[in-house]
């Protein structure tokens, strides 16, 4: 049977303003792959629900998982005290991750907006094409660059203009004329919505993937859907489960 | 050591049962629990066409609980009939069904079919799901609606059928009475308390649906009251609920009154919840000698 599983924190320092940035050791990095998530149980009883995190890197060896993590609330607060040796409880992991065979031999374009760039990293590690890096930030506190440019060629876009471009991802790729024949990307939902629009008028798939509030992240609460094009498999709606069906789905499948 | 407990007829090998809504049909779960070892499954409520729910966000986190607001999205009882009951029989425990409908009609037609499957053990009616307009708590939050809604049900159920309540009413034994005088067989409560959370920085509602249910440990006591009071209220089983999540947990609704008990928001803090509640009974009964988990039922000192 699965179960929740104990890990412990190999490290964890601050890296940008309410950003953290850990290493988790855990035999669960065996199976990990990009875009897939896990879930950190917090340990305040009054914080019960699991916090669903993007895996932004595994190491060479497998042995650990690498989150980066905006502070969001009082789950994410508490976990941005854990030291290393601090023993936390992991589920994982879970969700579909961006499916790196659409890359092959492609022309392709990561894009990752905020607290959506960490997934991109281990993305921009494992996906074999021809890639261009994208990142968007709010201001000059470029988190994870330097991990991204020793993967490929990385293009910024910020919101204050003080670095890069001035602007969202969108800005970068037009101002810059960057092309491509798939798109990768993770974000904030206005910014998966003008990545869509602009793989429409560009006639290119893009997956994207999204997040929502999330009770289980196994698949059975129903808390976390997204509304389809198609009928779901589960519910025979217009509702895919993001936790299970996604997170990642081609951009075109979703009504965001 | 005895662990089966009997309601309206029916033998659970355990007094563990899902709550419904909070474990699908159990699919998702087997992963994480052996189904074998549960005293049931009760599915997440089915009507008689597929609902898709209510926009999200669905559920958010509250001190020492949740809301959630999900809207009873369900695949209708075509496809539960063809996908989610072959899918439990291969296990053995026993299997209830959560129904749920916007009219008396549509609830009657999924009894009917229900009805057709001898593998189904009992029905398990909502009339107390706070998150959608038509139905559902319309009919648990008045006394003479729960009572004709009750009794058409039984005209038509092949099945006991277990009403479960709203705690979301002035008094929940005049509901309860009215369910039993209808024909009831068994009640199981507490279903979610409403509830609300604004964020104050965005100063919107967490919830989509502005109200949500709120479970987990913080309505407990709440829970166990209710339990306490229903029991005294009325001769039929109950099956007890709300923010259980742990051995300890759970014995206090036995010993409240309650024959069985279901787990629900704490699956999600926990997916192997239910096996740790079955495990705490075992050693609570132990440490105390049980012999029958039965003699737990109501067995608080006065």
């Amino acid at each position: 049977m699965r179960q929740k599983q104990k890990a412990a924190v190999l490290s964890q320092r601050q890296t940008a303003p309410e950003i953290y940035d850990m290493w988790i050791e855990t035999d669960l990095a065996g199976e990990a792959g990009p875009g897939q998530f896990i879930c950190i149980y917090p340990k305040s009883e009054s914080t019960l629900l699991p916090r669903p995190i993007s895996i932004c890197q595994v190491n060479e060896q497998k042995t650990a998982i690498r989150i980066v993590y905006r502070i969001a609330g009082k789950g994410t607060r508490e976990f941005s005290s854990y030291k290393a040796g601090e023993e936390i409880f992991i589920l994982g992991p879970l969700g579909n991750g961006f499916p790196l065979q659409k890359g092959e031999g492609k022309r392709v374009l990561l894009m990752g907006g905020g607290i959506g760039i960490p997934p991109i990293l281990q993305l921009a590690q494992e996906i074999k094409g021809d890639k261009q890096i994208v990142l968007g930030y709010r201001d000059n506190h470029l988190f994870l660059k330097e991990d991204m440019e020793k993967l490929g060629a990385v293009q910024i876009a910020t919101e204050d203009g003080s670095v890069g471009v001035q602007g969202n991802v969108m800005d970068a790729v037009r101002q810059k004329g960057l092309e491509a024949d798939v798109i990768f990307a993770c974000g904030p939902m206005p910014m998966l919505r003008a990545i869509k629009a602009y793989a429409q008028e560009k006639n290119i798939p893009a997956y994207i993937s999204l997040e929502e509030h999330m009770a289980c992240g196994v698949g059975a609460c129903l808390g976390c859907v997204v509304k389809t094009k198609e009928i779901d498999h589960h519910s025979h709606v217009h509702n895919a489960r993001i936790c299970t069906d996604g997170p990642v789905f081609e951009a075109e499948e979703v009504e965001i | 050591m005895k662990l089966e407990t009997v309601i309206a007829g029916v033998t659970f090998q355990n007094p563990v049962m899902t709550a419904s809504g909070t474990f699908g049909s159990g699919m998702e779960y087997s992963e994480f629990v052996d189904l074998n070892r549960l005293g049931a499954v009760v599915t997440k409520g089915v009507a008689n066409v597929p609902w898709p729910g209510n926009p999200t966000p669905r559920v958010a986190e509250v001190y020492g609980g949740m809301l959630n607001a999900i809207g009873l999205q369900n695949p209708g009882i075509d496809v539960f009939m063809q996908r989610d009951i072959p899918f439990l029989k291969q296990y053995d425990t026993k299997i209830i069904v959560n129904v749920c409908g916007k009219t008396v009609e549509d609830y009657v037609e999924v009894v009917e079919r229900l009805g057709e499957e001898s593998a189904v053990a009992m029905l398990e009616i909502n009339v107390s799901c706070p998150n959608v307009k038509e139905g559902a708590i319309a009919f648990g939050q008045n006394a003479d609606a729960l009572y004709h809604i009750t009794s058409e049900i039984k005209r038509h159920a092949k099945q006991p059928v277990m009403m479960k309540l709203s705690p979301n009413v002035t008094d929940i034994t005049e509901m309860a009475k009215a369910a039993e005088a209808a024909g009831a067989d068994a009640l199981s409560l507490i279903n979610t308390i409403t509830g609300m959370k604004i964020d104050v920085h965005s100063r919107k509602f967490a919830i989509a649906n502005k109200t949500g249910g709120m479970s987990g440990p913080a309505i407990k006591p709440i829970a166990v009251r209710m339990v306490y009071q229903t029991a005294k209220a009325v001769k039929i089983p109950i099956v007890g609920m709300g923010g259980i999540a742990n051995g300890e947990d759970a014995v206090e609704f036995l010993l409240a009154g309650a024959s069985a008990v279901s787990v629900g928001a704490m699956n999600f803090v926990n997916p192997s919840a239910t096996m740790e509640v079955l495990e705490g009974i075992e050693s609570y009964m132990k440490q105390y000698h049980v012999e029958n988990v039965t003699e737990l039922i109501g067995a608080v000192k006065e």
